[in-house]
This record gives C-alpha cells, structure tokens and sequence, in this order.
C-alpha cells in the first residue's frame, strides 16, 4: 500500500486520480500509526510551504514523515511535498522549519528579463541522472507540468537528478537514495507524468518489502 | 524552455458544449451544439491541449450540478490542468470545483462585484488557483473598457487598471478576451492583449478572435501572451489541437509537441 498523505493539500485528489490510474494500491492517511503498514509515502503539496509544514506538525505527521524516510521506504514529494523536505524557505514571513531530510534552503524565482512570476505551463526536464528510477522511459527535454514562484537550492548538487531553465537554472527533480521528489506536477504532466508516477509504484513494488 | 500554451475553451450548456457568434446571444438561443463535453475534453487531450477551460454558460444551480459531474469526470481521465468558470460567486464556489477536479476557477463578474472575493479565494487556494477573466471592449482609439455580465454591462473600469488591480488582490493569471474580436474569427486584439501582458508580472492569456494559425502565433508574438485560448476553430474541426503547436513550432514559438 502506498500512502498519500492528506493534510488538505490542493492538489491531494488529483495526485490520487493519477496514482489509482496507473495502478496503485494508494490509500489517503491523516494519522502517523497509518504509516506503519506502508510500502511507501507520496507527500503532496500545492501553495505555501508554511501551510505545509504547520499541518503536518498539527497532524504529528512531521516526525512521521522524518521517522518512515529514516527506516528507507521509498518517498515520494510533489511540488510544496518536495520543498518540504529542505530545511527553510524564504517564503515571505515563513517560520516554520522543513522536515530537513534534504540540507539547502527553498527560494523565490528573480523575474528578472521580464519572466512571469509563478512560472505557470510546461517547461522541459533536463535530465542529469538518467538511471534514476522516476525516469525510465522518459526522454532528456521532456516537458511537465508547473506551478510555482519558489524552488529549492539543494545544498549538495549531486541530489539533483534534472534540472529545468526559467530564467535560472533550477533543481526540478531531486533523488537520494529512496527519496524522489518533483518540483513539477506528474499528476497533470500527461503520459510523461503518468510514467513517473508508475515509475514509482514499480520501483516501491520490485524494492525489498519491509 | 517554457512553453507557449493552447488552450481549448469549452462553453457548457445543459451538459453540452455550446458555441454562440457573437457575445451574449445564449440567452437567444443563438446556440451551436458541438458535442459532448467528457467526449470533446478526451478529444483534445488525446491532441495535446495543454490546458483545457471550462465555461459554465447556464450558471443556474441546476447547471452547476451538472458542471461538477463533468468536471469529475474529466479530472478521472485528463491528467492536465483544468480551469472552471461560470457562476462562481463564493470560496464555497470556488471549493466546489477544486474538490470536483478543477485545478483553477475562472471569476469575471463577481470579481468585478466583490474585488475581495479574488483575494479570499488566493488566500485560501494560493493565488496559481485563481484566474481572473476580463472581458474588455474598445472605447476610444485607447481605452479599453471592462464589461461585466457576459459582456452586456459597462463598468466603467479601464482595462488595464482593472488587471492591476486583479493581479495586487492575488489574481494568478488573466484571461484576457476581447469583445469586439470575439466571434468575428478576425484575430485577437493584439493592442490591449500586449497593454496588459506588459503591466502584470503574471501570465496573460488571450481569448476572442482566433480564424487562423496566424492570428494565435501573432497575439503570441506581438501582443506577448503567455497562452491562447480558442474555441470554434477546434470545435468545429477546423484544426487540431497539433496543427496549431506545428504552426506555432514552426514560426520558433516554443510550444509542447507530443
């Protein structure tokens, strides 16, 4: 069973539309002790980082989260659910602590050169870790689906497994060990995001059983 | 390198995609039937629509029922980006059609009655879920003059002040659409879609007026916008949601092809 954890996220439903259509045994969880029988967690996430972090604290989800990444299940954030796993952002007035599993800071888009801030459309993935599972059968310059103003700066660049341009050049995908995390939206990329998420319901289910 | 959207725009009416001529002519009658929406919706995905807009053109309660259950039902087979509009009054509204599968809600006329509702609505969704659509009609040789119901009623407001205004209250992107173009398949208005574009650091996408390939790549090109939204030429068959972006590639303007 893969967990989709349910803290209100925006785009919660989506991601559980689009993890069902390609075969996923998902159930939605709003409690740490559901966390136990996982095979896996998938972290959403759509708007401000703070609402984020605050609700899994609410939830006593934050520890949770920390704890089911430490025992090395794979996880697997999604836009805000990736930015969570750094450990701030510069979000305006944002306070609350990121779940710090991956060391750098989250950062808002420049503008500069006239660039729309959120960066809102299809943008290209430039893949630079090609044998990282999300990207079986997924081409360099694959176009996904985003939404968003900020994006985080990994400490350690070799987390980075694709990078997207706008304007900068930015961390879009980030894998270490069995954590996997999108800046973009795989629920609304169409047949390439579809492939990721079932990318990952394969690799949770061909990984040792815990 | 982001890409410029295309975006086919669906007219609901009584659970079917509708299309009228000219601006406010549904209550007439003036109505073309083009299809099924779930069927048309699964049409354009399969050609590659980046986005897909929903008008609720009923906007009764009887009508947004019915809009839920479309928007349900294309959320479970479309993977991409959906946009509601039509009748959205509340943040209850606006819940509503996030919950159904919507992606972002689309106000016109209850964002020009309560300009609050725009900065409720993003500070409750955040603002990439609220979309302000303006309809704006030529006034004098410079100014644009926004309309309100279905383009019937005069405000008073000037357009690209209006966009400001929309942007600074948390709008996440505006529709921009042309009264005068709409229908007339002549092109979109080139001069107030790039006015807008210009003032709001947020994406603009221009609706009203598309015949040919040309008129999307030039409000693309010249009037600067993020995205182009089209109805009838995809509708009535006249083109494909790929003949469009091969056009669009072809002229160096980046777009997604399948």
């Amino acid at each position: 069973m893969i967990a989709l954890i349910d803290y209100g996220a925006g785009n919660l439903r989506s991601v559980h539309k689009a993890l069902v259509h390609v075969g996923a045994n998902v159930q939605l969880v709003t409690r740490p002790a559901e966390l136990s029988a996982a095979a896996a967690v998938v972290l959403p996430g759509v708007g401000a980082f703070d609402d984020c972090l605050n609700a899994l604290q609410r939830q006593e989800l934050f520890s949770a989260c920390r704890e089911f990444i430490r025992t090395g299940r794979p996880f697997l954030g999604i836009c805000v659910g990736y930015q969570a796993l750094f450990e701030r952002s510069e979000e305006f007035n944002s306070k609350a602590p990121g779940l710090g599993v991956f060391q750098g800071r989250v950062v808002r888009f420049s503008g500069t050169g006239g660039l729309k801030v959120p960066q809102i459309g299809w943008n290209q993935l430039e893949i630079l870790q090609p044998d990282c599972p999300l990207f079986r059968g997924i081409s360099d310059g694959s176009f996904v689906y985003f939404v968003h103003s900020y994006y985080p700066l990994p400490s350690d660049p070799a987390i980075v497994a694709a990078r997207t341009d706008y304007g900068e050049a930015f961390a879009s995908a980030a894998w270490h060990g069995n954590v996997f995390a999108t800046q973009f939206h795989p629920e609304k990329s169409q047949a390439v995001g579809l492939r990721l998420l079932r990318n990952f319901v394969d690799h949770v289910g061909s990984g040792p059983t815990d | 390198m982001l890409a410029k959207r295309v975006i086919p725009c669906l007219d609901v009416h009584d659970r079917q995609v509708t299309r009228g001529v000219k601006f406010g002519l549904a209550e007439k009658g003036q109505l073309r039937n083009v299809g099924d929406p779930v069927a048309l919706a699964l049409e354009y995905n399969r050609q590659g629509a980046d986005e897909m807009v929903f008008y609720d053109i009923t906007a009764s309660a009887h009508g947004r029922g019915t809009m839920v259950e479309v928007i349900e039902q294309v959320a479970s087979q479309c993977f991409m980006p959906l946009t509601v509009g039509g009748g959205i009054r509340t943040v209850e509204d606006m819940n509503t059609m996030l919950h159904a599968g919507a992606d972002k809600v689309s106000i016109n006329s209850s964002a020009l009655a309560t300009p609050e509702l725009i900065h409720a609505g993003a500070e409750k969704f955040g603002s990439q879920c609220i979309v302000v659509s303006i309809d704006a009609k030529r006034v004098a040789p410079d100014r644009w003059e926004v309309f309100s119901h279905g383009g019937r009623k005069p405000t008073g407001l000037e357009a690209v002040a209006w966009a400001e205004r929309a942007v600074s209250l948390g709008a996440g992107e505006i529709v921009l659409n042309s009264i005068d173009a709409d229908g007339t398949k002549a092109g979109y208005d080139l001069e107030i879609t790039r006015h807008i574009s210009e003032r709001v650091g947020v994406p603009v996408v221009a609706s009203g007026g598309a015949g040919k390939l040309e008129h999307l790549a030039e409000v693309l090109e010249r009037g600067k916008a993020d995205a182009v939204l089209a109805a009838s030429i995809f509708h009535f068959g006249e083109f494909t949601v790929g003949d469009v972006k091969q056009f669009l590639a072809q002229r160096g303007i980046p777009v997604r092809l399948l």
